[in-house]
């Protein structure tokens, strides 16, 4: 029932690494179970067995822990978690509509996974991106501003083994892969995708032109406002026109030459 | 309507632009990392006095005075003191510190170490929520780069002080926001709070004197530091009695029906009707109904208030709370029955079990709200509502209990009218297609076209 040998003794490695980062061996607990499911896709008997053993802790103390925190799956997970957020303001906005389209279009439930294990699906509460919404996570990475067609498209090429990038992120990694990430062990990625988003923007866009306009042109205030939210619009924020490469808000970025466009991940790929 | 060109101070944002911002080299380039060389020419005590005379005050959602809950931790005694930041933003709407995370996580690391120096904190930890794995490798690089700069580890800057930072990731739990539960999650138990006093000043992470802090609160600190608590107090609002004012400025999330939903970082008492000057308002064709002004927790508002001063003390007069300055805005497609039904499913999931009037409170309020949003209601239901509402409000553990009523309760206070219009046609009236983004191009030409 336990690990192999060979597995056994590199998970060791890393848990010791994990432990010594706190003052006391049980705060360690809950990046040793992300360790687990970076091993097995899930957090099995045998994992809490482990975790249980070298934290010197019951295993009913490590249950106890591994069934509070929803990320911790008690079967086997998909290669990707697909969640679609139905808390108030995204299922108001189409989360309600996007997770009945994924439902039907998957033919599975909430916290199910389709027969070829490579998306499991779930429903989310808020996962702090509202000025995005509706939003999708998947394995914990954002994907903004979306529809019912986006998201069958999305499961659509995670099951066809397409590249999938996330609106504000990296290339998308396995659900094993960023539960190592969750165990504290960097993978290099932190480098990739944008620095923000066009809606997280907003307010420095609109500040910067606010400047511009101050020196350029002492305009009264009521034409300045106009002339604000008019170049608001030019940020091209995906209720304009959907997330896409002209997203950027160029406005703002061209005016001042010290301001670089932030590059969507799909446009960047190489300077990692 | 206000003709006010409404402001705007990028302090924490003013970066977030620029390409590959999440790096030590480009804060470096907008005076990062200025205010912890300044702090540590100061002893620990003045950098407490600063922060208190900047008036800053808790951004996470409660507004307790920064530089006082730094003064509560007791110093000279024989066991360690804890900075612990809560980066556990869960609350429904409230979409600030993980945008700031992504974008710099250096404002935040150099504000973990002022805030650490001052409380004299040798091991502080970040607590980011699991869900968001880009910002955890965001605030992991930050803290790496941090390290291979000196301005981590056992000698900062060869002033003699030295830090170490955890960066830790919790594994889904909306509870763990709350700081007494987020203290005993990060111990590796179920995160449940704990019962107050003692206060984690004094006995907090294992056992001992601890400063949580959320994330905008400690990133607001480096800055403060760097232009002085005068400049900081300089914003927000005036008034002669200190617990009539909101210094500084802020970041306020607007989402929802509008234009153009964003953050805007903004002083202190910006009024939502700005807000949405700036957002290019309500989304066109429609109206506002119903916000909040803080998150699900906060007590829902609605076009009266659309002045209102989005100041602590301001939105307190007007019978909810600033809150984490989470701008839902609902127009009038939009049931308000269905909306609280939601909030409350979520507030019943996100129990942790550990009270009684919290955790079987929020089960019967879903029970009684889907008999209503089903039609299926009476005006018996309504007063039952309330009266759990009032059974659950200050009897329970923690605030999340408290939270759970606030929309049931203010909904009702302005809404009585639509959940009466529920159980008298035998439905909801409201068609829930309307509401969403992609049914808005085919109702209003030009608007939100995908």
């Amino acid at each position: 029932m336990g690990f192999e040998a060979d597995v056994r003794a590199r998970l060791e490695v890393d848990a010791k690494e994990i432990i010594a980062r706190y003052p006391r061996s049980r705060s360690a607990l809950l990046p040793l179970l992300h360790l687990m499911q970076a091993e097995e896709g899930f957090v099995s008997p045998a994992g809490i067995e482990l975790c249980a053993e070298l934290l010197d802790l019951a295993t009913a103390e490590v249950a106890a822990v591994a069934t509070f925190y929803t990320m911790y799956k008690r079967r086997p997970n998909g290669e990707y978690s697909v969640g679609v957020c139905t808390n108030t303001l995204c299922a108001v906005l189409g989360g309600d509509q996007i997770f009945a389209t994924l439902k039907e279009h998957l033919g599975i439930g909430h916290d199910e996974t389709t027969e070829d294990g490579k998306v499991t699906l779930e429903h989310l509460e808020c996962n702090a991106a509202c000025d995005y919404a509706p939003v999708m996570m998947v394995n914990w990475e954002f994907f903004d501003d979306q529809t019912p067609q986006s998201a069958t498209q999305l499961v659509d090429d995670l099951r066809a083994g397409r590249e999938v990038h996330p609106t504000r992120g990296p290339r998308l990694c396995t659900f094993k892969q960023v539960s190592r990430v969750l165990a504290g062990f960097p993978d290099g990625l932190a480098n990739e995708g944008p620095a923000a988003g066009p809606a997280t923007l907003l307010g420095l866009v609109i500040a910067r032109q606010q400047e511009q306009t101050d020196s350029d042109d002492p305009a009264p205030p009521g034409a300045r406002r106009t002339s604000s939210a008019d170049a608001g619009s030019g940020t091209g924020y995906g209720r304009d026109g959907g997330p896409s490469e002209s997203d950027a808000p160029a406005t703002t970025a061209q005016a001042d030459p010290a301001n670089e466009t932030p590059v969507r991940d799909s446009e960047k790929g190489t300077d990692a | 309507m206000s003709t006010r060109t409404p402001p705007l101070t990028p302090v924490l944002s003013r970066l977030w632009d620029q390409d590959r911002s999440w790096t030590r080299e480009v804060y470096e380039r907008f005076d990062g990392y200025q205010g912890l060389r300044r702090a540590l020419t100061k002893a620990p005590d003045e950098i407490v006095q600063l922060v208190k005379d900047s008036e800053l005050r808790g951004r996470g959602g409660a507004g307790f005075p920064t530089g006082n809950k730094w003064g509560f931790i007791p110093q000279g005694g024989d066991k360690p003191v804890y900075l612990v930041v809560n980066a556990d933003e869960s609350e429904p709407g409230t979409c600030k510190d993980i945008p700031l995370m992504m974008a710099n996580p250096h404002e935040l690391v150099e504000g973990v170490i002022i805030a650490s120096y001052a409380i004299r904190a040798k091991h502080a930890f970040i607590y980011v929520r699991g869900e968001v794995v880009h910002v955890l490798r965001r605030l992991q690089n930050a803290v790496q780069e941090a390290y291979d700069a000196g301005y981590l580890g056992g000698d900062i800057l060869g002033s003699g002080y030295g830090l170490e930072v955890t960066v830790h990731a919790g594994a889904g739990a909306y509870i763990c926001g709350e700081e007494t539960a987020l203290l005993d999650s990060l111990e590796g138990r179920r995160g449940q709070p704990r019962l107050r006093p003692p206060f984690p000043a004094i006995a907090g992470l294992y056992a001992s004197p601890t400063v949580i802090n959320n994330v905008e609160t400690i990133a607001s600190v480096p800055s403060i530091v760097r232009n002085g608590p005068d400049w900081f107090a300089s914003l927000g609002t005036h008034d002669e009695d200190p617990r009539k004012r909101s210094k500084g400025f802020t970041l306020y999330s607007l989402s929802g029906h509008v234009t153009r939903p964003g953050q805007f970082e903004a002083p202190m008492g910006v009024t939502l009707r700005e807000l949405l000057q700036l957002a290019g308002g309500v989304r066109e064709g429609h109206e506002l109904k119903f916000w909040t002004p803080g998150g699900s927790s906060t007590p829902l508002l609605t076009a009266e208030h659309l002045d209102v001063p989005l100041s602590y003390e301001g939105v307190a007069a007007a019978g909810s709370m600033l809150g984490t300055k989470a701008l839902q805005v609902f127009d009038e497609t939009t049931c308000v029955v269905r909306a609280v039904l939601r909030w409350t499913e979520f507030y019943a999931h996100e129990s942790c079990g550990k009270c009684t009037p919290c955790r079987e409170g929020t089960f019967w309020l879903v029970q009684i709200l889907r008999r209503l949003e089903n039609g299926e209601g009476s005006d018996e239901d309504l007063e039952k509502l309330l009266d759990i509402s009032d059974n659950i409000l200050g009897r329970s553990f923690c605030a999340l209990g408290d939270g759970a009523t606030s929309p049931i309760t203010s909904s009702i206070q302005y809404f009585r009218d639509e959940y009466v219009a529920h159980y008298e046609q035998g439905g909801c009236p409201f068609d829930p297609t309307a509401a969403t983004v992609f049914a808005a191009a085919g109702t209003s030409a030009g608007a939100r076209a995908r």
